[in-house]
Order: structure tokens, then C-alpha cells, then sequence
């Protein structure tokens, strides 16, 4: 006998993260999950973006990590909330992980948080978390055929962050090619390309970050 | 990469469906997936060997249907098949491709016996 299912697979998790959604929410506040390839600059870019926001804008961050407590620690150093979860080999982060980090973080005195997700462009893609704005960073050494490659995890974006610009004069990075493949795949994209080491172009990433902190808040 | 969770998530929507339908055993499960999930067949098929020890889903088939990327070019409607390196339209030469195909990913259907099956 043939029963018909015709259930995503993924339902359990979306579930949960429609919950996680919720409870942001309700503390006005944004959830932006970070994605990227292992290398790419996320904690730098993560502790700059603290840095830069201070007290306008109150960021705590899920920090997921294979195994180590490394990033955690840098994040706690600038004292901003930080909670580490290790997947223990895992290669992304599920909606309970997120369930888990919320329940660690001082909910009512952040207007942001930032979920440093695990290293890849492939697996965080299928696992939503509850999060408001989903953000990828691509660093210039890369490669500008990374969307070809991963054309999931660019569809889905609100942002590409194009990092690491301060070396563009050293790689063969066509970044308006880059922009005319994501921006054809993905027309409600934002790109913004800037350097979390020279500061280049940063401003535009904090004031969008801002701006969603003030859509939070309402 | 995902595969261990994707396939717990799986074979928990298998059972439950096969115990809500009252069936004594799960034979094969029919799988839709798209060429962009970036999922393993193998693996999976590793993970559900394993998984499915002990439950009334053990020594079933996993049936795949694999989902190729179809693109539709946003000027021109035009549907096709993407480069793996480039989006653009065949028919218009425009670079406006949104996926169509290829992101499937769901469970399209599950084969029991149930006592009926047995001739009981
Ligand atoms: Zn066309």
C-alpha cells in the first residue's frame, strides 16, 4: 500500500524556528544569521561590527563553532552577551541550537542578535533559525564563482558582504560579474563590499544594520 | 555535509505517517529531491541504513528522484538548464534568472504493508 507524505523534510526545524522568530520578536528584537565560508573574516567582521554599533544599537551573538570556545571569548572580550555553541562536528546550526542560545542571552537588553553560523555555504542554507536577515560573507580570496556553486545559499540572502576588499588588487575577482550573476539570481539583494581590517566601506554595513535595529524596536 | 540530521528529520516524518496509516512495516520511502539541496544520496542512504534499526522502517529502500536546476529568465519567461558557470538566457542573453527547479525537497510518499497487504 502507497500512503501519500508530501511533507518537507525540514518541517520540524522550520517549526521551531517560526517559534524562535516569535520570541524575537516580542523583544523587538532583529536576528541576523552569518554565514560564510570557514576563513572568511566573520568573528573580525563580527567584533568590528560591535565596535562600530556601541551603545545605539545593543548586539549579543550565538556563536557556533564546531568544538572550540575561541570566537566566544574574543566577542566576550568587547562585553557584548555572547553565547558558544558547539555543534560537536555538526556542520551547521538547527532552530533548537538557536532555541538554546536565546534561552542564554539577556533578551531585554539587546536590540540585535548576530548568529555566527557555522563555516560553509552549504548546509546553514537549508536550516533556518528564526532569523530576520539572512547575511553572507564572501571574501574576496574566494572567488567570484561562488554563487555558481552554491546558488541556495545566494537566493536565499538579504545580504552579500563582499569582505577582504583591501586585497581586490591581488586577486582575480570580477566583482561586477559577481554583481550582475546575484543580482540577476536574487534582484531584493544587498551588496556591500568593504573591509573589516582598513574600515573601507564598513559604514554602509553598520547603518543597514542600524536601520534594521530601528525596525526591531517599532 | 547535513545529512545526519536531514535523514533523523526524515525517518521521523516516515514513522509517524506509517503509524497514523496503522502499517506494520515500511518498505521503501519516495524521496523528491533537487540537484541544488546539496544532499548526498549515499549518505543518506548510510545514515538511514543506521537510523532505522529497530524500527518498523528497518530494510527499507530509499527511492530517489533527483530534481534538475531549471531556471526562468525574468525578461523573457524563457525556461532552461544553467551553466555551471554562468545564468544567463539563452533565448535574450539577459541575466535575470530566478530558480524554478531544483530546490525540491520533501517526502513525496511512503510503501507499508499493513494487515490488509498480509491477506490477514
Ligand atoms: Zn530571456
Amino acid at each position: 500500500m502507497q500512503i501519500k507524505v508530501l511533507k518537507d523534510i525540514m518541517a520540524a526545524n522550520t517549526t521551531t524556528a517560526e517559534a524562535n522568530q516569535a520570541r524575537l520578536d516580542s523583544h523587538g528584537i532583529v536576528g541576523l544569521n552569518i554565514m560564510a565560508s570557514p576563513g572568511s573574516g566573520k568573528t573580525t567582521f563580527i567584533l568590528r561590527t560591535i565596535d562600530s554599533l556601541g551603545q545605539s544599537c545593543r548586539v549579543g551573538v550565538i556563536e557556533g563553532d564546531l568544538a572550540s570556545s575561541v570566537d566566544a571569548e574574543k566577542v566576550a572580550a568587547k562585553s557584548a552577551p555572547v553565547v558558544q555553541i558547539n555543534t560537536g562536528g555538526g556542520c551547521h546550526l538547527d532552530a533548537n541550537q538557536m532555541a538554546a542560545g536565546l534561552d542564554n542571552l539577556p533578551l531585554d537588553s539587546l536590540d540585535v542578535v548576530m548568529v555566527e553560523n557555522v563555516g560553509n555555504l552549504v548546509c546553514p542554507s537549508e536550516f533556518k533559525l528564526g532569523e530576520h536577515k539572512r547575511v553572507v560573507i564572501l571574501s574576496v580570496p574566494e572567488g567570484d564563482d561562488k554563487p555558481f556553486k552554491y546558488p541556495g545559499m545566494f537566493a536565499s540572502a538579504d545580504v552579500v558582504v563582499i569582505s577582504k576588499i583591501d586585497v581586490l588588487p591581488h586577486f582575480d575577482f570580477n566583482l561586477d560579474k559577481f554583481r550582475r550573476a546575484v543580482t540577476g539570481l536574487n534582484p531584493d539583494l544587498l551588496i556591500l563590499p568593504l573591509s573589516a581590517r582598513t574600515g573601507e566601506g564598513f559604514d554602509a554595513w553598520t547603518d543597514w544594520v542600524t536601520a534594521q535595529c530601528r525596525v526591531g524596536r517599532r | 555535509m547535513h545529512e545526519m540530521a536531514v535523514t533523523q528529520s526524515l525517518l521521523d516524518i516516515v514513522i509517524k505517517e506509517a503509524e497514523k496509516a496503522g502499517a506494520k512495516k515500511v518498505n521503501a520511502v519516495n524521496l523528491v529531491i533537487g540537484e541544488l539541496s546539496g544532499l548526498v544520496d549515499d549518505s543518506v542512504q548510510f545514515y538511514f541504513d543506521f537510523l532505522t534499526k529497530d524500527t518498523i522502517a528497518d530494510g527499507s529502500r530509499l527511492v530517489f528522484r533527483r530534481v534538475p536546476a531549471r531556471m526562468k529568465c525574468r525578461a523573457c519567461e524563457a525556461e532552461f538548464s544553467p551553466e555551471p558557470d554562468e545564468w544567463v538566457c539563452p533565448q535574450c542573453d539577459q541575466w535575470q534568472a530566478e530558480v524554478v527547479a531544483g530546490k525540491e525537497f520533501y517526502i513525496d510518499s511512503i510503501e507499508v504493508d499493513d494487515d490488509a497487504d498480509k491477506g490477514a
